[in-house]
């Protein structure tokens, strides 16, 4: 027998990590360098990356393709008026807390939606983030239909509220990428990936598939919903229509249908075109969204595995290694 | 009388909804195809008649007539050039593109139609109602309506039981692989099905332009409507749609009657209830159905 050998890393890897290494310097530069607009606009960069890659998660990787996240944004973005207003939890300090207030609503919305297979888990999980959004709006103590405003973060001195959500948003944005990372290469994230590619045959390898599926839905709703939170700090007003907004899902779709579908860089790359396109067709709202869906429709005929799955077949490159290769060594 | 006024202008409101059912489940049953833009197209065929009566002056009842071939060759050509080439990939890239179709269709009919709300008139129908008495009236239009889609739901059952394409609608559904091997030409089965299922949606947009008004954004209700019909009445089954399209509605009507804010909810909590209490639904078949 030759000697074999697991390769989990590669050099793309090890580069990968020195680029990385290398833009998070100059993202934690950022405050010293940049405007207050860049700093907003990197949180909503970062913002709509980690959606990008909580959706990437559930559907390139568990097969839950939901689309009905924006229950999540909404749960966390009025979790966080809650807590910061009502409660008087720190702004800060609340918004990861508001990501475990979407996180345990996920849990009985799970008990629903999982009932559904397929396309029809789709419009199942798009029902009950509407039966959310219909909830907010009547509710007295949300603000009904016209929403709320954070009043919390009024005492603080601009600067420091600007600072303050940057630092959280970057905080956001490493951890959902390392957590992603790290439990995709683990021994449940190899066991999600079996599911992925066959559920009665990862069932017959001993892989529990509903609670791996459940695991990867809460925590995906505690990610969105902590980004959730993030937005609302940074966009201070919320209202029910806004909040549970088709939207933040379209959107998050197209990130990871252009980037690439079931990996770590494809919503990255997708992020990416998605702000480039934005800041050229921002005087043209329809036809930027009627791009984005011709896009999408285009990427899953031609290219289902998007911009970054050409990249990675041309020239063999994964930043982010998730899978284990054998290699023969002698 | 004021409550049984509520429930019969539910239960008629339950054909509309029907009529929206019936072309996502066909298109389900036939290929296991879920259209997110279901609801999408149905407004644009309302645009599509607004577009028939300026244009003609045509009742817009009679732009029927144009709006639904011409709908019909639309979901022809899109399943051939679009749709087909997906089945066989997984659920996956089915359910995003028409996804991406909801959103082009949306921003489309924003970008020629603006914002603004729409209404179809049909000169005098829409308002006329017919007293049964006892202070109780129940209006023309949505008789029109509720008879229309059992009529459809009828003819539907007799082409799907009776004709040969019928046939080949069932054999693709049961196996489409095996249908092919006996000549079927499953891809020209496809196009039929979407075909028709747009045409009945048209049908159901047009219907829904003459009783409410409408926007360019009022397709996703309607989507979420006639797949909440679909599963209360349980998959597979052609009457239990209208049946879940009349228990949608009186939920409806009697939620709005209840509190103005919760005719939509309560539909969706009643939905939500009957999903928890009999997950395959209230009337379905006995035959097993694969999503």
């Amino acid at each position: 027998m030759k000697p074999l050998e697991i390769q989990r890393t590669t050099t793309a890897s090890r580069v990968g990590a020195a680029l990385a290494a290398l833009l998070m310097a100059a993202l934690v530069a950022l405050p010293w360098v940049g405007d207050a607009g860049m700093m907003r606009m990197a949180v909503e960069f970062t913002a709509l990356l980690v959606l990008a890659q909580m959706w990437n998660l559930l559907a390139g990787y568990a097969g839950l393709i939901s689309i009905g996240q924006q229950a999540y944004v909404g749960l966390g973005g009025y979790a966080l008026i809650v807590l910061a207003d009502d409660l008087g939890v720190n702004p800060f300090v609340a918004v990861p807390l508001a990501g475990l207030v979407a996180a345990a609503f996920a849990l009985p919305t799970a008990t629903v939606v999982f009932r559904f297979r397929g396309g029809y888990f789709a419009v199942g999980t798009w029902a009950v983030a509407e039966v959310y959004r219909l909830l907010a709006a009547n509710t007295d103590a949300l603000g009904r239909g016209t929403g709320r405003t954070l009043k919390a973060v009024f005492p603080l001195a601009r600067e420091t509220r600007e600072l303050g959500t940057y630092a959280l948003a970057l905080g956001v944005g490493l951890a959902a990428l390392a957590a992603v990372y790290v439990y995709l290469r683990s021994r449940q994230g190899l066991g999600l990936m079996a599911v992925r590619d066959s559920e009665p045959a990862s069932e017959s390898l001993g892989v529990d598939v509903f609670r791996t599926k459940l695991l990867v839905y809460v925590m995906v709703a505690f990610g969105t919903g902590t980004t959730g939170a993030l937005i609302y700090l940074n966009l201070l007003r919320i209202s029910p229509d806004a909040a549970f907004s088709i939207n933040w899902t379209a959107y998050t779709i197209f990130i990871v249908v252009i980037g690439g579908l079931g990996t770590l860089e494809g919503p990255i790359v997708g992020t990416v075109v998605f702000f480039l396109l934005r800041e050229t067709l921002a005087d043209h709202g329809a036809w930027y969204m009627i791009l984005l869906g011709a896009l999408a429709v285009v990427a899953m005929l031609r290219f289902p595995q998007g911009l970054w799955g050409l990249v990675a077949e041309r020239w063999d490159i994964r930043f982010f290694p998730v899978q284990r290769r054998v290699r023969i060594t002698k | 009388m004021a409550w049984l006024d509520t429930v019969v202008q539910g239960v008629l409101l339950g054909g509309l909804y029907a009529l929206f059912a019936t072309g996502l489940s066909l298109i389900f049953g036939v290929m296991r195809l879920v259209n997110l833009a279901h609801g999408d197209f149905s407004i644009l065929a309302a645009f599509l008649a607004v577009v028939a009566v300026g244009a003609s002056g045509l009742n817009p009842l009679l732009s029927l007539v144009v709006v639904a071939p011409l709908m019909a060759v639309l979901g022809y050509g899109l399943q051939w050039l679009v749709l087909d080439r997906l089945l066989g990939r997984g659920v996956l890239p089915a359910v995003l593109v028409t996804f991406g179709f909801s959103v082009i269709i949306q921003n489309g009919l924003l970008e020629t139609f603006s914002a603004d709300s729409r209404r179809l008139n049909p000169g005098g129908i829409e308002t006329a109602s017919l007293p049964l008495g006892g202070g109780l009236a129940v209006g023309w239009f949505p008789l029109l309506t509720f008879v229309v889609a059992v009529a459809l739901l009828g003819g539907l059952q007799l082409l799907i039981g009776r004709t040969a394409i019928g046939r080949a609608f069932r054999a693709t559904s049961d196996d489409g692989g095996t249908a092919a091997l006996m000549g079927i030409d499953t891809r020209r089965v496809h196009g039929l099905a979407m075909a028709l299922s747009l045409a009945i949606v048209a049908v159901a947009g047009i219907f829904l332009g003459i009783r409410t008004t409408f926007t360019f954004s009022s397709g996703p209700d309607r989507l979420l409507f006639a797949f909440e019909a679909v599963i209360i009445g349980g998959l597979g089954s052609l009457w239990g749609t209208l049946v879940g399209g009349v228990i949608l509605g009186v939920a409806q009507t009697v939620g709005a009657k209840l509190s103005p804010g919760w005719g939509v909810l309560a539909g969706h909590l009643v939905f939500l209830a009957v999903l928890l209490l009999r997950p395959a639904g209230l009337f379905a078949p006995s035959r097993r159905v694969d999503t």
